[in-house]
């Protein structure tokens, strides 16, 4: 019998009763030719293979990262609880020791699913990762984590919701932001005043390669890494780089997505996008759970693999070459610029506009960081959308200092008939308040 | 009349059954040098002065397949495999002589890369050389396409090569390991069967018995013998599901049940599912091959009626796993939970006195009197039964779910009687009774519940059905089927499909089986989206004929 070199814990949860619309890529059919594939295999029949059923997020687990609007009852469906609940069953096998290492394979996504909710944009409504880190903060200790996205598309969500907490490292590498959704994702988008720096986006040009993911990789994310630390390292495991991707212009490989598992070597990985559901995603999936359980995956190609085909430009080598060198000056000048940037300021205002694509809500928002020298800053988020009325959302981040924490529940108490709703995220305590 | 024969371990048990009557019984030691004997000479016995003429039919269970598996005396075996892209398939090798095949079918059934031909001649006329006639041919996602399998069958029987198993033609079930583990397998221990079968074809004829005879299969149901001798594997481990059976013969049992059979050596758990047998999901492991050979749950524990007790540092009380020999009462070695029985006056045979003594040395140890060490090994007996049982409910209950449906509404197994057998089985009722708070019954022959169970039990029958109407492609693996079907198809017409298929099935079979009896255990239509249309849908569904009974003991209804 095949034995895994690392215990592996799966979660694997297809969800085969539910669809964002028939025809939608986030359909019943997404994952059934990776069970399909999974089963042939036998992998679930290999010592050493966990399978664990998800548990279901609870409204607490929810209320730790988002704000849902009106509240998360209306807001979040089952099926995003069972996701976002299935990642937490993979962590908990993990930080419990029944395996080394975890992977959950659920759908639907979360990495677009920002602080505020006011429906689904990018197929995501809440972010099971994030939901998942702040569960693991919870019940095992404030744990540093790096997040790795290796989605096609931009990690918006999980960039908004870690902007400014610098425990959590968030590296995206994704397709160029100006050729793809969500349109986000340069390399200026570098964190807020309490988490400079650690916010790092890798656009890639179109048609990148295996070549050229793995040389982000070797040459940029580990350096990273090895200097940052982590307690856990996530990878947020979005399959639509793959060459044959309908929504996407990459050319990785399910060859490339074992490699870059077997080098980052995650604690857990999660599933976030890829909807080539046939030439792409039961090799894909197969490859990563090979990769991480420590067995060999040299025969997992897709069958129309054809290395010379995939072969990625020179110019395109040069300039993810010159981009990471980018990168990593800008990683090492983080705390100098950080500075610069923030020395003089009592806050660092952002506007932004953010389009649900799916749900087609438009939501205008104003986010105010405190610089604050004692902690990372009280967050006081103003929204509006063209679905509701205007609310206020305060979030007291974990490391809040105490006039941070009197400045939020000042706020949050005198708040009143401005907003529609008035929201208080405690994180020291583990609180949410609304009204 | 109706025979069941059931061969275990050290005795072979029969039954001949009438109407719902037991006629008479017969229980012989077993002999493993010579197994096809041991059967014969209980038959014999059991047929002395009976009318052979009302005789209908026989079910017999039989070891031979499964010893011939664990003492690895089966017949040499070659295989081709064909992997494809995944995992690499050396990983997986079974057997005398391996050759990998480099054509491969996707997961949607579709040829990626052709068989070559050629190759498989020339390793097969290399065989040729070899002394090896049995050959077992896998390739990878065959359950969807069948024709590689196919191809090198028609090579390899050319070149005269018999018995060809063929992978797909073993389970509808994914995995290519499993069933290149039972393929191998099903070729191994194709001539010992057939050797037994024919001995007994011939004796039962010499005999003037002219009747069907059925064999037992690890899911609780028969197949003909004939089918038995094409399909050897699915034959292996039958006697737990005989057991069960002859449980679900005595009572009847509509809701979830726990079974239990307590020996000497071991006990045996089993459970009921709304009064049907619950199956390992895939299949019944042997000799470290898992294979797709569908089987009831039958979990041994190391505790039965002779387990060795002792004491640890602790001074907690242990008991087996292990047997050391019989009770201190029969002059064993060491206390056994039977002694404890014995002097509780719950059971009744051996010395009074030895195993008194028994429980004085267990007594002395603990600091209590020796009614008092009696009770609290007898205590133990159950508690240890009732942890093991929760323990394995766990499990089960906590299975793979693929839909939210089933994750929020799905069925947990809830034991509401317990059904136990056994020598120990009157002695112990009280206690499972205790501990699980749920009643505990005993059947009236619970020394021959497992050759009642053979007796009375029915064909079981399972089809795949796949329809893929992009491809416009339906696939039954288990009965060969694969032809076009139109775009309109779904899954109404799968329904229909599949229930004259097993319905046909069962005729050809001259099967005993109810027509009211089939059940569909899985559907799903999948629509399929490529680009923004849809372009077909992914049919899938699981039907069978469940195990069951032609009626229960004590039923008055005519065979």
């Amino acid at each position: 019998m095949l034995k895994a070199k690392n215990k592996l814990g799966l979660v694997f949860f297809p969800a085969f009763d539910w669809q964002i619309s028939p025809t939608h890529p986030e359909r019943q059919e997404r994952l059934l030719y990776t069970m399909d594939q999974l089963n042939e295999e036998g992998v679930f029949d290999i010592d050493g293979i966990k399978l664990f059923n998800p548990t279901i997020a609870t409204e607490q687990d929810i209320q730790r990262v988002h704000f849902c609007y009106p509240d998360v009852k209306t807001r979040v469906p089952q099926s995003h609880l069972i996701s976002a609940g299935g990642s937490i069953r993979a962590a908990e096998g993990v930080l419990k020791g029944e395996v080394q290492k975890s992977f959950a394979i659920v759908r639907p996504p979360g990495h677009h699913a920002y602080r505020v909710v006011y429906g689904d944009r990018g197929f995501c409504i809440v972010n099971i990762e994030a939901i998942m880190v702040e569960n693991i903060r919870k019940r095992f200790g404030n744990k540093k984590i790096a997040i790795i996205d290796t989605d096609c598309h931009h990690g918006d969500g999980t960039q908004d919701i870690f902007w400014n907490d610098k425990d959590t490292l968030f590296i995206s590498f994704h397709q160029d932001g100006r050729t793809i959704y969500p349109g986000s994702g340069f390399v200026e988008e570098f964190g807020g005043p309490g988490g400079f720096g650690y916010n790092i986006n890798i656009p890639l040009p179109p048609n990148t390669g295996e070549e050229g993911f793995l040389y982000v990789l070797d040459n940029l994310v580990l350096p990273i890494l090895e200097e940052y630390k982590p307690d856990l390292i996530i990878n947020s495991a979005g399959q639509d780089n793959h060459y044959t991707d309908p929504i996407t212009n990459m050319n990785f490989t399910a060859q490339g997505y074992a490699k870059l598992n077997e080098r980052l070597n995650p604690d857990i990985a999660v599933l976030e996008g890829g909807y080539s559901i046939e030439g792409a995603l039961p090799y894909v999936n197969l490859g990563i759970i090979l990769a991480m359980a420590g067995i060999d995956y040299s025969k997992v190609k897709e069958p129309d693999y054809s290395f010379e085909k995939l072969k990625q430009s020179d110019d395109i080598t040069e300039y993810i070459k010159v981009l990471c060198e980018k990168i990593y000056s800008k990683w090492k000048r983080r705390e100098k610029t950080a500075y610069k940037l923030f020395n003089r300021k009592d806050s660092v205002i952002r506007n932004k506009n953010i389009y649900y694509d799916t749900d087609g809500i438009m939501e205008n928002q104003r986010e105010k960081i405190k610089v604050c020298s004692e902690c990372s800053g009280l967050i006081v988020i103003e929204s509006s959308s063209n679905i509701g009325q205007d609310l206020l959302a305060i979030t007291i981040p974990r490391d809040g200092c105490n006039k941070c924490i009197d400045e939020g529940y000042n706020l949050y108490k005198k708040t009143n008939n401005n907003y529609s709703k008035v929201y208080l995220q405690d994180k020291i305590n583990d609180q949410f308040f609304d009204k | 009349m109706i025979i069941g024969l059931d061969t275990g371990g050290t005795h072979v048990d029969a039954v001949l059954i009438e109407n719902g009557k037991i006629i008479d019984k017969t229980k012989k030691p077993t002999d493993k040098s010579n197994l096809f004997e041991s059967i014969w000479k209980t038959l014999e016995e059991l047929l002395k002065n009976k009318n052979l003429d009302c005789i209908e039919k026989i079910n017999l269970s039989t070891t031979i397949p499964t010893n011939a598996i664990v003492e690895g005396k089966g017949s040499k075996v070659a295989m081709f495999i064909e992997g494809g892209p995944g995992i690499d398939p050396a990983n997986f090798i079974c057997g005398d002589h391996v050759f990998f095949l480099d054509g491969y079918i996707d997961h949607r059934g579709r040829e990626i890369k052709p068989l070559n031909e050629d190759l498989v001649r020339k390793k097969a006329e290399y065989i040729s050389s070899k002394d090896i006639k049995s050959f077992a041919v896998v390739t990878k996602f065959s359950i969807r396409n069948p024709s590689h399998e196919l191809q090198v069958k028609d090579v390899l029987t050319k070149l005269g090569f018999s018995p060809v198993t063929m992978g797909h033609t073993l389970s509808g079930k994914l995995s290519f390991p499993r069933r290149i583990y039972t393929a191998y397998l099903n070729s191994a221990i194709f001539s010992s069967f057939n050797e037994f079968a024919h001995a007994v074809r011939k004796t039962l004829k010499q005999k003037g018995l002219n009747v069907p005879i059925h064999i037992l299969k690890a899911d609780g149901g028969t197949m003909s013998l004939n089918e038995a001798s094409k399909y050897p594997v699915q034959t292996i481990f039958s006697g737990p599901a005989a057991s069960v059976m002859g449980c679900l013969a005595s009572f009847n049992l509509q809701k979830d049940a726990l079974l239990l059979d307590i020996g000497g050596t071991t006990t045996d758990i089993s459970f009921l599912a709304d009064g049907v047998p619950l199956f390992i999901p895939d299949g019944i492991a042997i000799s470290d091959y898992p294979t797709l050979v569908r089987s009831i749950i039958n979990i041994s524990i190391g505790l039965g009626g002779d387990s060795a007790i002792k004491i640890n540092e602790r001074g907690n009380i242990i008991i087996g796993p292990e047997r050391q020999g019989p009770p201190m009462a029969l002059d064993g070695p060491t206390p056994t939970p039977s002694d404890a029985m014995i002097v509780l006056e719950k059971l009744n045979f051996g010395s009074k006195e030895k195993a008194s003594y028994a429980m004085s040395l267990i007594a002395d140890k603990i600091g209590v009197t020796i009614e008092k060490a009696a009770e609290k090994i007898y205590d133990k007996f159950g508690e240890i039964i009732k942890e093991k049982t929760n323990e394995i409910l766990h499990k089960i209950n906590s299975h793979p779910v693929y839909t939210i449906q089933e994750l929020l509404y799905g069925k947990r197994i809830k034991p509401e009687n317990i059904v136990v057998i056994g020598g120990p089985a009157k002695a112990v009722a009280p206690i499972l009774e205790k501990k699980f708070n749920i009643p505990c019954k005993i059947p009236q022959n619970h020394e021959i519940t497992n050759a009642i169970g053979a007796a009375l039990t029915r064909r079981t029958l399972e089809v795949t059905l796949l329809a893929d109407t992009e491809r416009k492609i339906l696939s039954v693996p288990e009965m060969g089927i694969y032809k076009k079907v139109d775009s309109s198809y779904n899954l109404d017409s799968a329904k229909r499909d599949a229930i004259k298929l097993l319905h046909q099935q069962l005729k050809n079979l001259d099967a005993d089986s109810y027509l009211n009896e089939v059940e569909i255990i899985e559907e799903n239509s999948f629509n399929m989206v490529r680009g923004f249309f849809t372009s077909g849908k992914n049919i899938r569904l699981r039907a069978q004929i469940k195990p069951g009974l032609i009626y229960r003991i004590g039923d008055d209804k005519d065979a």
